[in-house]
C-alpha cells in the first residue's frame, strides 16, 4: 500500500476550503496550518500564466524528516505516511529544517505537527478532510499500489509533476499539469 | 464566554475524524498516537450528532450538516451530499461558518441607544424593553405617516420573517441589495429577452457545456459554489472558457482565451460578436427562426458592429473577437455566455445583460443542455393566516413614475424616499434593516447618511456588531444561522427539492432567531393573530407535511428531492414557451420601445480616468462573502485584508513597491479612511486598480476587521443609475494614490 | 515578471516568511562542543604522545573547561527544545540515521568521561583537593592508571564530536547552504582552532603557548582552504546552492561572514600569531580572543544564513 495524492492545478482555483477544512478537521490552530496554497505568475501583460497549487507534507518516501528524527517520533505510518507521535516528539526542530517544502511547524502545545494524510479518517475509509471538501475536486487520494484508485487513475493519462525533485525525497504528491 | 482559544483548547481533548472525536476526549494525553486512534474509534462513533442546515454565509445556500460533540460544541459544518447546491462540498466560507458562531465579537444582547453624559451611547436592554421601545415607535410612525413609510432592509433568511411582519403591519416596502446593487439588470435584460429572469441559483448548464464565457464573471473567486464545481466538470471535460475581464481573474487562468478588455466597454464586444455570428452565419438559424423575432432588425442594427470597430473601443484585437466568436459557434448550443450576477456597473447593465441574452439566442443555447436549462422546483405552500392588509402604497410609487423595469423594490430609491425633498411623493420614516450591512453594500454614502439623518426609527437586526449597527436606536442580536430555524429553502435547479435548516445547538448570548423577533414584536404590535404558532418548528412540520415530508424526516435527512417530470431541455422534447409581448424570444424588443428605450442594444462611451487616475474594478475573494466574514476568525486566518493590485507600469510611475499601503483618493476627493497593501501584478491593466470587496470596516466591535484594508464602497460616489430599472453602475470611479504620511500599522 | 503568493494566508510563526526555527541556543550548542571537542582532541593527543609535561596546560587546566562547556552546550540545547518534557525520550532510542541522536548520545557519553578526566588532574593541580570518600579516591587512582586507554576513547569520541557539529547541520540537504560534505570537516577545524586559542590563551608557559599558536596557524589555514572550497563548490553547484551563496557574496551576510569570521575571527589572528612567531610581542588575549569570537560568529551566521536558504519550486 502507498497512499498519495495528485492535485490538479487545472481546476484547482486556490480557494483555500483544503485549508479550513484542514484546521477546523484537525484542530490546527489558528494561525497555523497544515496545508497552504501557492498562486505562482510568470509572463508579462497580457500572455500570462498561474498555476494554483494546494500544497502540504509530500509524505516523501524518502523523508528526511524521519531520518534525522532524533527520538523515532516521526515515523513512517501504514501506507507510507509520515506521522509525528507528539508524546515522543522533543521539539528539536531537526525535522522542521530537513523539510525542504517547509511542511510541518512547531505546534504551540511544544510537538511538530504536519499533515497526516487525515490517517484517521483514511483508516476509516473516509477520504482526507481536504480532499473531501474541495469544491472543484481537483484533489485525488488513494493508493498507487492499487490501479483503480482515484490517484492511480489521475495521474495515468495526465502530466505531473512533483515539487522540488532535486531535493531526493521523492514526494508522493502529484501535480497535474 | 467562550475564546477561540478556550474552543481550541477544549476540542483538543479530541477533535479530529468525525468517528474519534468522542473517543480522543477520553484521552489523558490528548495527542493522536495512531494506534489508540484506530482502537478507539470503533467505540466514539454515536457521540457527534449531526443537525441539517444550510449554510448562510452567502446566498448559494448550500445544505450541510452541523456536527455537535457530547460537550455540546459545534464541531464541524459539513456539506449534504444530496444537495445540487453543494453536492457534498461546502466552500471555504462554508466550512469556516463554524467561526461566525464562535466569533466572540458577536451580537450579545438588545441595545437601545440613548443620550448619555457624554453624547449618544447603547444601553443593554432587555429583549422585552427592546422590543416594546421598537413597537412603540413604529405605533407612532405609522399613525403620523401610515404603515407604509416604514421599510424593511434585508438579505438573506432574515427577511421572511420581517417581511411577513411588515406585510401584517401594513407595509410592501420590502429591498434587498440583491436586486439594485446585484443582480436586477440581468433579470431585466433576460426578461425582455425570453420572457424570463435568469433568477437565482442561475440554470446555466455548466457541467455539461462545451464552451462557456465569463464576461467580468469571475467563478473561482465569485465562490459560488454549484457553479465552481461546474466549471471545474466543464474543464474535466475539455470544455472551452472564454474570460473577459480586465484582470488575469483565476477562471481567465482557467481559460483557453482571455480577453483583457478595457474596461466599460463590453458592449462594444457583444455587439462585434454578434455581428461575426450574422454575418459569418454561425448563429444557430434553425433556433432563431422557429422562436425568435426580430432577427432581420437585429441584422441590420449589428451590421457597422464590425471587430474591427470593437478593436478602436476595447483594444481587443478583431482577429481575437472573430476566433472566440467562431469558437462559440463550434460549441453551440452547448455553450453558455454567463450572465453574471452583480452586474451593476456602468448605468446601461440592463442593455448589456440584454446583449448577453441576445447572445444566448443567437447560439441557441436557452433551453439547451450545455447551456441553460429549464428549472425546477419544489412548491411549498405558505403556512396560512389571516390575508395581510392592503398597503395604500407601495415601492413602486417612490419611482415617480421612472424605472418602469423594475420588478423588485430599488434599495437606493427607498434611501432617496427617506431623505427630505420636495421631489418625493411618498415618504419613509422607518427602517427596519435585518442582514444587510447597509454602509458597506451601498454605493454613494452622502446619501445614506442623509438617510440615517432623516429616520425617526432604525431598527437593525444582526448577528455582528457590524458598520449599520452603529446608526441604529435599537439593535437585536439575532443568532446565527447554526442556532436557528429559518424557512425551508426550495430554489429552483435540475432537480425539485428542499432543505431544513434546524438548529444545532442553543442560542449563544441573549441572541434570538428572527422568526421569534418578528413573532415577538408582532405580538406587541398586535398582530399577534399573523404569528399562531409558539415554535417556528410548527410551521416547518405543517409545510413539510403539505409536500409529503415531515420535519422529523427532513431532521434525519437534511435535503429531499422531490419528483418532477418538467422537462430541462428542448432536445427532451419539450416545446419552449417566451412569456414575452410576442410569445417569441425578442431580439427586437417592442416593449423597451413602447417605454421609450433602445429596442436594440446600443454602445454607449463611457468616461475614463483623467490622467493620474485608474479605474477602480473590484470583485470577490473566495475566502470572504462581502463585508460579513471579514471578522470571522477562521476565514480571516486565511485573508485578513484585501490589496490593491497594481500594473508594474504603473507602479513603477508611481514608484510603489509591493506591498506598501497606501490609500486610494477619488475623482470627487473622497479618501478612504484606510490604507491597503500594494500588490505589483502583471495580472491587471494598467488603466485599472483592482481591490476586493467587503473590507476597511470602520467598526471598533469587529476586533479582527477594523481598520484592516481599504473599502471600494467609500471610493464608490459616482453613481451610474440605470434608467430601466434604477440598478446603481458602481464602476464609474477613478482612483488616484495617497502615499504620504501612510501608518503602516493599525491601532489595536 | 514572476510573482509567487501564499493565497491561503500562511503565516506560521518562525516559518514564514523565513525558516527561523533555531534561535541563538544551537549555534551556541555547536559552538561549546566544537571548543570542547578541540580541548579534548589536545589533551588526548598528548597524553597519548606522553606529552602531559611539557604540555600542562593542554591535558590538565585546560580540560577543567570541557565539562563546564558540554554541560552549557547540553543545557543549550534543552533550552532550545520546545517540547522540553519529552527530553528524555532522547535517550530511549539510537538513531544512527539522525546526527541529532548520535550528537546527543556522543554528549552524553563524553561529558561524564570530561568530568572523570578532569577530576584526576584535581590532586595534581590543587594538592590541597580531598575527595573524602575512599571510593571515590579508589576511582581515581583507577583512572590515573588507565589514563592512555582514556585517552584514547577520548580522542575519538572528540573527533566524534568535531565532526557532529557540522554534520548536524549538513545532514540538513533541504537547506542548500549546509548541503555540502565540506560542513563537517570544516567544523571540526574550526572547534580544533577555537579549542587550540583557549589552550593558548590558558597556557602560562611559553613553548606550550608557541606550539599550540603554530598549530593553530595550521588549522586557519586548512580553514581558510575550506572556505574558499566551500563557495567554489556552492558556485558551481545548483541554482539554490548559488542563491545560498549569494547570500555571503552581495547579499545579506557578507560583512558579517567576511568581515568578522574570516578578517577578524581568521585572518588577523593568523597575522597577529606570525608576527608573535617573529618574536614580536603580541598580546596572547588578542589573537585568542579573536579566534573564540570568530568560531562563535561563524555558528551563529551559518545557523541563521542555512535557516533561509531553501529549495525553490
Ligand atoms: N462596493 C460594493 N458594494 C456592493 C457590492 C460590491 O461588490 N462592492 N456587491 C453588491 C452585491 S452583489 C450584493 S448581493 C450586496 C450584498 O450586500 P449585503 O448582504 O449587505 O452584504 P454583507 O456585507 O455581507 O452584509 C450582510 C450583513 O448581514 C449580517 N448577517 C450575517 N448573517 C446574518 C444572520 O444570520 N442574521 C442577521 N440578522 N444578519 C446577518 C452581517 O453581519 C452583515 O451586517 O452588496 C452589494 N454592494
Ligand atoms: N467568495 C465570494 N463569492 C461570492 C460572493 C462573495 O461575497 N464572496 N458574492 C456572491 C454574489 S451575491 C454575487 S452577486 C457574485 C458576484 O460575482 P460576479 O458576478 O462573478 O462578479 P462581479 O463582482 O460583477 O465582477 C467582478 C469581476 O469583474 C471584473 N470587471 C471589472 N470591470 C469590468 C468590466 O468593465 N468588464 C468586464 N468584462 N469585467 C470587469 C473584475 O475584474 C472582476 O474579475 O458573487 C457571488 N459569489
Ligand atoms: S479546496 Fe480545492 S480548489 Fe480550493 S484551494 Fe484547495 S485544492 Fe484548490
Ligand atoms: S514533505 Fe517534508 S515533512 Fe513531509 S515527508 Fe517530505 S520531508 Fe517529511
Ligand atoms: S521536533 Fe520532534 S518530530 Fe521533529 S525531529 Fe525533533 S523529535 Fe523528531
Ligand atoms: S490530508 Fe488531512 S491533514 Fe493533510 S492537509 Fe489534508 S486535511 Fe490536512
Ligand atoms: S457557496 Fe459557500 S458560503 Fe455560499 S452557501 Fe454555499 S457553502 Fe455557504
Ligand atoms: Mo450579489
Amino acid at each position: 500500500m502507498r497512499y498519495a495524492m495528485a492535485i490538479d492545478t487545472r481546476k484547482c482555483v486556490g480557494c483555500s476550503d483544503c485549508v479550513v477544512a484542514c484546521q477546523v478537521e484537525n484542530n490546527v490552530p489558528i494561525g497555523y496550518c497544515r496545508d497552504w496554497v501557492v498562486e505562482s505568475t510568470s509572463g508579462t501583460y497580457p500572455v500570462l500564466q498561474t498555476e494554483i497549487r494546494s500544497e502540504r507534507c509530500n509524505h516523501c518516501d524518502n523523508s528526511p524528516c524521519v531520518r534525522c528524527c532524533p527520538t523515532g517520533a516521526s515515523h513512517f505510518e501504514q501506507g507510507g505516511i509520515v506521522t509525528v507521535t507528539h508524546h515522543k516528539c522533543i521539539g528539536c526542530g531537526a525535522c522542521i529544517q530537513s523539510c525542504p517544502y517547509d511542511a510541518r511547524y512547531s505546534h504551540p502545545d511544544g510537538y511538530v505537527d504536519k499533515c497526516t494524510f487525515c490517517l484517521h479518517r483514511v483508516v476509516e475509509g473516509l477520504k482526507p478532510a481536504c480532499v473531501s471538501v474541495c469544491p472543484t475536486k481537483c484533489m485525488y487520494f488513494g493508493d498507487l499500489e492499487d490501479p483503480n484508485s482515484d490517484v492511480s487513475v489521475a495521474i495515468r493519462h495526465r502530466n505531473y509533476k512533483t515539487l522540488a525533485p532535486e531535493a531526493g525525497t521523492k514526494p508522493q504528491i502529484f501535480y497535474l499539469l | 464566554m467562550k475564546t477561540r482559544r478556550d474552543f481550541i483548547k477544549i476540542s483538543a481533548l479530541g477533535l479530529g475524524g468525525v468517528a474519534a472525536v468522542a473517543g480522543m476526549s477520553k484521552m489523558m494525553t490528548g495527542q493522536k498516537v495512531v494506534d489508540e486512534f484506530l482502537k478507539l474509534s470503533q467505540e466514539g462513533k454515536s457521540f457527534l450528532k449531526r443537525y441539517p442546515t444550510y449554510c448562510e454565509v452567502c446566498f448559494w445556500k448550500c445544505a450541510g450538516w452541523t456536527y455537535v460533540d457530547d460537550a455540546g460544541k459545534i464541531v464541524k459544518i459539513i456539506g449534504n451530499d444530496d444537495d445540487p447546491h453543494c453536492n457534498g462540498r461546502l466552500c471555504p466560507r462554508g466550512t469556516g461558518g463554524i467561526g461566525m458562531y464562535y466569533d466572540e465579537d458577536r451580537l450579545k444582547k438588545p441595545l437601545i441607544r440613548v443620550e448619555g453624559s457624554e453624547g449618544q451611547t447603547f444601553k443593554e436592554a432587555s429583549w422585552d424593553e427592546a422590543l416594546d421601545y421598537v413597537a412603540k415607535k413604529m405605533k407612532e410612525i405609522a399613525q403620523k405617516h401610515g404603515p407604509e413609510s416604514i421599510a424593511l432592509f434585508n438579505h438573506g433568511s432574515p427577511g421572511h420573517h420581517f417581511g411577513h411582519l411588515l406585510k401584517a403591519f401594513g407595509s410592501s416596502n420590502i429591498v434587498a441589495p440583491s436586486y439594485a446593487q446585484c443582480r436586477g439588470p440581468r433579470e431585466v435584460g433576460f426578461e425582455m429577452t425570453f420572457g424570463v429572469g435568469v433568477g437565482a441559483p442561475e440554470p446555466t448548464d455548466i457541467r455539461d457545456t462545451r464552451c462557456l464565457v465569463l464576461i467580468g464573471s469571475h467563478i473561482g473567486e465569485n465562490m459560488h459554489n454549484g457553479q465552481v464545481q461546474e466549471m471545474s466538470d466543464a474543464i474535466d471535460r475539455g470544455a472551452t472558457i472564454i474570460t473577459v475581464d480586465p484582470r488575469f481573474s483565476t477562471a481567465a487562468s482557467k481559460s483557453k482565451f482571455w480577453l483583457p478588455i478595457k474596461p466599460a466597454t463590453d458592449m462594444a464586444l457583444l455587439l462585434a460578436w454578434m455581428h461575426v455570428l450574422i454575418y459569418e452565419n454561425l448563429y444557430d438559424r434553425d433556433y432563431i427562426s422557429k422562436y425568435a423575432d426580430g432577427f432581420d432588425e437585429l441584422k441590420e442594427h449589428v451590421r457597422p458592429f464590425t471587430p474591427e470597430w470593437a478593436y478602436g473601443i476595447t483594444t481587443l484585437s478583431p482577429d481575437l473577437i472573430r476566433q472566440t466568436a467562431r469558437e462559440m459557434a463550434a460549441a453551440s448550443p452547448s455553450v453558455i455566455i454567463h450572465p453574471g450576477r452583480h452586474v451593476t456597473w456602468y448605468g446601461d447593465d440592463s442593455q448589456r445583460s440584454r446583449a448577453i441574452a441576445i447572445l444566448n439566442a443567437l447560439l441557441g443555447s436557452w433551453g439547451r443542455r450545455g447551456g441553460f436549462y429549464f428549472k425546477r422546483a419544489q412548491n411549498v405552500p405558505e403556512y396560512p393566516t389571516e390575508e395581510y392588509p392592503k398597503p395604500a402604497w407601495s415601492w413602486k410609487d417612490t419611482h415617480n413614475g421612472k424605472y418602469p423595469l423594475a420588478r423588485l423594490s430599488v434599495a437606493n430609491l427607498l434611501i432617496d424616499a427617506t431623505i427630505p425633498s420636495p421631489d418625493n411623493t411618498h415618504e419613509i420614516y422607518g427602517w427596519i434593516v435585518a442582514g444587510t450591512n447597509l454602509p458597506l453594500t451601498m454605493p454613494d454614502k452622502q446619501k445614506l447618511k442623509k438617510a440615517f439623518e432623516a429616520l425617526e426609527l432604525l431598527v437593525v437586526v444582526d448577528t455582528m456588531p457590524m458598520e449599520i449597527t452603529g446608526y441604529a436606536d435599537v439593535v437585536l442580536p439575532e443568532s446565527t444561522y447554526l442556532e436557528r430555524y429559518d424557512d425551508l429553502r426550495n430554489e429552483t435547479h435540475r432537480e425539485a427539492f428542499v432543505a431544513l435548516r434546524a438548529p444545532a445547538v442553543e442560542p449563544m448570548y441573549e441572541s434570538k432567531p428572527a422568526w421569534w423577533i418578528a413573532r415577538e414584536l408582532g405580538i406587541k404590535l398586535g398582530l399577534g393573530r399573523y404569528f399562531p404558532w409558539k415554535d417556528y418548528s410548527e410551521v416547518l412540520d405543517w409545510q413539510l407535511k403539505q409536500i409529503g415530508s415531515s420535519l422529523e424526516e427532513m431532521m434525519e435527512i437534511g435535503v429531499k428531492k422531490f419528483p418532477n417530470p418538467a422537462p430541462l431541455y428542448i432536445e427532451d422534447g419539450h416545446e419552449p414557451t417566451f412569456p414575452t409581448p410576442t410569445g417569441k424570444i425578442e431580439l427586437y424588443s417592442h416593449e423597451l420601445e413602447h417605454y421609450g428605450f433602445d429596442p436594440l442594444p446600443v454602445y454607449t462611451a463611457h468616461p475614463e480616468p483623467p490622467e493620474g487616475f485608474y479605474r477602480l474594478i473590484y470583485g470577490r475573494a473566495p475566502m470572504h462573502t462581502f463585508s460579513r466574514t471579514a471578522n470571522n476568525p477562521n476565514l480571516v486566518d486565511l485573508m485578513k485584508e484585501n490589496a490593491l493590485w497594481v500594473n508594474p507600469r504603473v507602479a513603477s510611475l508611481w514608484n510603489l513597491k509591493n506591498g506598501q499601503y497606501v490609500k486610494l483618493k477619488n475623482q470627487d476627493g473622497v479618501e478612504t479612511r484606510f490604507a491597503t497593501k500594494v500588490r505589483i501584478t502583471e495580472r491587471i491593466r494598467w488603466d485599472s486598480v483592482y481591490i476586493v470587496h467587503g473590507f476597511g470596516h470602520h467598526e471598533k466591535g469587529l476586533t479582527r476587521a477594523y481598520g484592516r484594508g481599504a473599502s471600494d464602497s467609500e471610493l464608490i460616489t459616482n453613481v451610474q443609475i440605470d434608467p430601466l430599472m434604477g440598478g446603481t453602475g458602481m464602476r464609474g470611479n477613478f482612483v488616484t494614490f495617497v502615499i504620504d504620511n501612510i501608518k503602516t500599522e493599525v491601532e489595536s | 515578471m514572476k510573482e509567487e503568493l501564499f493565497v491561503s494566508g500562511r503565516d506560521i510563526p518562525n516559518i514564514d516568511p523565513f525558516l527561523n526555527i533555531w534561535h541563538w541556543q544551537i549555534p551556541m550548542y555547536l559552538f561549546l562542543g566544537g571548543l570542547a571537542a578541540g580541548i579534548l582532541f589536545f589533551a588526548s593527543l598528548f597524553t597519548i604522545m606522553g606529552k602531559e609535561k611539557e604540555m600542562p596546560t593542554t591535558v590538565k587546566r585546560a580540560t577543567l573547561l570541557v565539562p563546564i562547556a558540554l554541560s552549557l552546550g547540553l543545557f543549550f540545547l534543552f533550552l532550545d527544545l520546545k517540547h522540553k518534557l519529552w527530553f528524555w525520550q532522547l535517550y530511549t532510542t539510537i538513531r544512527l540515521e539522525s546526527p541529532m541522536s548520535w550528537g546527543a548520545w556522543t554528549l552524553m557519553v563524553i561529558t561524564p568521561l570530561s568530568m572523570v578526566w578532569s577530576a584526576s588532574y584535581l590532586k595534581e593541580l590543587w594538592p590541597a583537593w580531598d575527595w573524602k570518600f575512599k571510593i571515590l579516591d579508589d576511582f581515581e587512582k583507577l583512572v590515573i592508571k588507565n589514563r592512555k586507554g582514556l585517552a584514547w576513547a577520548m580522542i575519538i569520541l572528540a573527533v566524534i564530536l568535531g565532526i557532529y557539529t557540522g554534520i548536524l547541520l549538513s545532514a540538513f540537504n533541504a537547506r542548500p547552504l549546509w548541503n555540502t560534505s565540506l560542513l563537517g570537516p570544516l567544523f571540526l577545524v574550526s572547534g580544533m582552532s577555537t579549542g587550540a586559542a583557549t589552550i593558548m590563551w590558558m597556557a602560562k608557559d611559553k613553548s606550550e603557548r608557541l606550539l599550540m599558536s603554530k598549530i593553530d596557524l595550521l588549522l586557519i589555514s586548512i580553514e581558510l582552504f575550506f572556505i574558499v572550497h566551500l563557495f567554489m563548490g556552492f558556485l558551481a553547484s545548483n541554482a539554490v546552492q548559488i542563491e545560498a551563496a549569494n547570500l555571503f557574496l552581495g547579499g545579506a551576510f557578507t560583512v558579517s561572514f567576511w568581515g568578522f569570521v574570516v578578517v577578524l575571527g581568521l585572518i588577523v589572528p593568523a597575522l597577529l600569531e606570525i608576527l608573535e612567531l617573529r618574536g614580536y610581542h603580541i598580546p596572547v588575549a588578542i589573537p585568542a580572543g579573536l579566534i573564540l569570537f570568530g568560531g562563535m560568529m561563524f555558528r551563529f551566521i551559518m545557523v541563521e544564513a542555512g535557516q533561509i536558504t531553501r529549495y525553490l519550486y
